[in-house]
């Protein structure tokens, strides 16, 4: 057992003394420059920068930054690639999941909310179990005279031309597989994009269609019966005598609409709702 | 146990101290006074390094090292890239064959700024502890984490420059870790933000080279220059939170770099090329309390002093399962 130390008293040289002073400082200095660094990334979350649509489940945006541990496991999962990380410029948001519904939307096509099943720390919720329970923004028409329907227009060819990347699932063309916008031309007599291509509505058409088939096995989710989406997303609606796509309470902010929009600026956009949780409640 | 004080001590930024002579077992006096003047010993030495020079491989366990670190790193980004869905996610978060790790750092900023964790992040922070306490701790410093790597590279630098005399070390307060530790920790209680997550260079390597490079490399890039031009390794020394908390983990850890008095010629080859040379003042003449001694908690298991050691002195030990190579 080491017994108590006699307090040896160390000379220290005065040279010896101002090296220790001088290092000390400069330790001091160094760390409270990394600090600084840091807290400059309170900067883009202040002014609001940060606020970008955040993939299916997010928490509210303080909740939803406090938790997230910039892992990406949603951008790995996510069939349609819609989700990708923040970078330095957005401060505290730096390696957060995030969604550009224009270049690319959420179309829900994993079906099981993957994103959701793969965060590991909350920050996309388990409470929500369907797309329909999901509250990422709010959809609005925010381009009116861009609307070509508004215009009474149609469409006709690659809803965002020829070079566009993005990915939408069609399921008359392929259940499982995601394929590009391109190659999936329309033909319109008046253009309903928004409405024909919103997931929420697709998926309360299915439901209405679906009648239990003897021998087909059903989607898993449909036999829960729930998943059919109870309230409306969108709809072309006689408005003063124009149709007008009308958005409805049942919009969960996917950004299909915006993504499928032919005109350039998109007719209509996403509304970011960073306090979703009270929305989804 | 005065061994496990000195070793936290060490680790939170104390000087090693000289042991008083009572903490010296009677074995190690005998050594310590005789090693002066034992012929014997010193032909034996001699002879030992000659046949060391010419057989050793200097750099064994750092090739070794860097294949494991870019092994592991590539596989987060080959699981990826591959579809294969090995190891998905990044250094901070991931799934190994679907089950949960965190990175015990991320896991706690998380944790004190959202002030609850989900299942998930408990069963992915116990796995992690205990997976790096079997491994020693800091061993994820030197063997994963991809900012040692790229600060090693830069550490090769700074030292020819130094050896050309053009730029100067200028060591620093090792105690400066505890208090980015702690500032860190307070203002992720206060702020409610994981502020320290934004600017940690091992997250944003290791979410650039899976999801490609970006701004915050920049960041990193400044970190570096900053070692080569003004203090050696300064980030992994002085400031590094992640350090700090994977050293307590690897405390008590049974996987160590022991010393052997009986062998050692005190020629201090090691402490040259030690990331965290502290921790190698027990190899200083009189300094070992007995014949064996463990190298502290902030050892990272780098294996440096055990390749350069002329004379064998350093070995990889795991408790109860003998020596390691």
């Amino acid at each position: 057992m080491p017994k108590p130390k006699p307090k040896q008293k160390r000379v220290v040289s005065k040279r010896h003394q101002q090296q220790e002073r001088r290092r000390f400082l400069r330790s001091a200095a160094m760390t409270a420059g990394v600090v600084t660094v840091s807290l400059l990334g309170y900067i883009p979350v202040v002014k609001g920068w940060v606020n970008r649509l955040r993939p299916p489940g997010a928490l509210n945006e303080e909740r939803f930054l406090a938790s997230c541990i910039k892992c990406g496991q949603c951008v790995q999962v996510c069939p349609v690639n819609a989700i990708k990380l923040m970078d330095l410029e957005s401060g505290f948001g730096n390696g957060t999941p995030y969604i550009d519904a224009r270049a690319q939307a959420c179309d829900f096509s994993c079906d099981g909310l993957q994103c959701v099943l793969a965060c590991p720390t909350g920050t996309l919720t388990h409470d929500l179990n369907f797309p329909a329970d999901t509250r990422m923004g709010i959809a609005r028409l925010a381009n009116p005279n861009k609307c070509l329907a508004m215009q009474g227009e149609g469409f006709k060819g690659q809803a965002r031309g020829a070079d566009y990347t993005g990915l939408l699932r069609y399921d008359e063309v392929d259940r499982w597989n995601p394929i590009r916008v391109s190659e999936h031309p329309y033909d319109l007599e008046l253009c309903d994009l928004c409405v024909r291509q919103c997931p929420i509505e697709i998926r309360i058409t299915q439901c209405a269609e679906v009648e239990p088939v003897e021998g087909k096995i059903e989607r898993v989710a449909q036999k829960q019966g729930n998943e059919c989406p109870p309230i409306h997303a969108i709809a072309l609606e006689e408005v003063d005598g124009v149709m007008t796509p009308v958005i409805k309470e049942g919009c969960v902010g996917c950004g299909v609409c915006e993504m499928i929009c032919p005109p350039e600026p998109a007719a209509i956009v996403i509304d970011v709702h960073p306090d979703r949780e009270e929305r989804r409640a | 146990m005065s061994g496990m004080k000195d070793s936290l001590a060490e680790l939170f930024g104390r000087a090693p101290r000289r042991p008083h002579s009572d903490e010296i077992s009677a074995e190690a006096h005998k050594l310590h006074a005789s090693q002066k003047n034992d012929p014997d010993r010193i032909a034996a030495i001699h002879a030992e390094l000659a046949h060391a020079a010419l057989h050793k491989m200097p750099q064994k366990w750092r090739r070794r090292r860097w294949a494991v670190l870019i092994a592991v790193n590539l596989l987060f980004v080959v699981s990826y890239w591959l579809d294969i869905q090995l190891l998905e996610g990044a250094l901070t978060g991931s799934r190994f064959v679907g089950f949960h790790m965190a990175d015990l750092n991320s896991a706690l900023q998380v944790t004190l700024a959202f002030k609850h964790m989900v299942l998930n992040l408990v069963i992915g922070t116990v796995t992690v502890f205990i997976m790096w306490w079997l491994l020693g701790g800091r061993t994820f410093c030197s063997w994963v984490c991809p900012y040692h790597l790229v600060a090693e590279w830069a550490e090769m630098i700074h030292l020819w420059l130094v050896k050309k005399k053009l730029v100067k070390d200028h060591p620093l307060d090792r105690k400066a870790r505890n208090w980015s530790w702690m500032i860190f920790a307070v203002l992720a209680i206060v702020t409610g933000y994981t502020v320290f997550e934004t600017i940690s260079p091992t997250g944003i390597i290791s979410r650039a080279l899976i999801y490609g490079p970006g701004l915050a490399l920049v960041w990193v890039f400044l970190l570096l220059l900053f070692e080569i031009f003004y203090s050696r390794r300064a980030w992994c020394r002085y400031l590094c939170p992640i350090g700090l908390t994977y050293g307590l983990v690897g405390a008590t850890s049974p996987f160590r770099v022991r010393y052997n008095l009986e062998s050692c010629f005190h020629e201090g080859e090691c402490r040259k090329v030690c990331e965290v040379p502290h921790v190698l003042d027990l190899v200083i003449k009189g300094r070992a309390t007995d014949l064996n001694v463990s190298l502290g908690a902030d050892c990272t298991r780098c294996g440096r002093c055990v390749e350069t050691c002329p004379t064998d002195s350093l070995n990889f030990k795991f408790k109860g399962l003998g020596d390691l190579l």
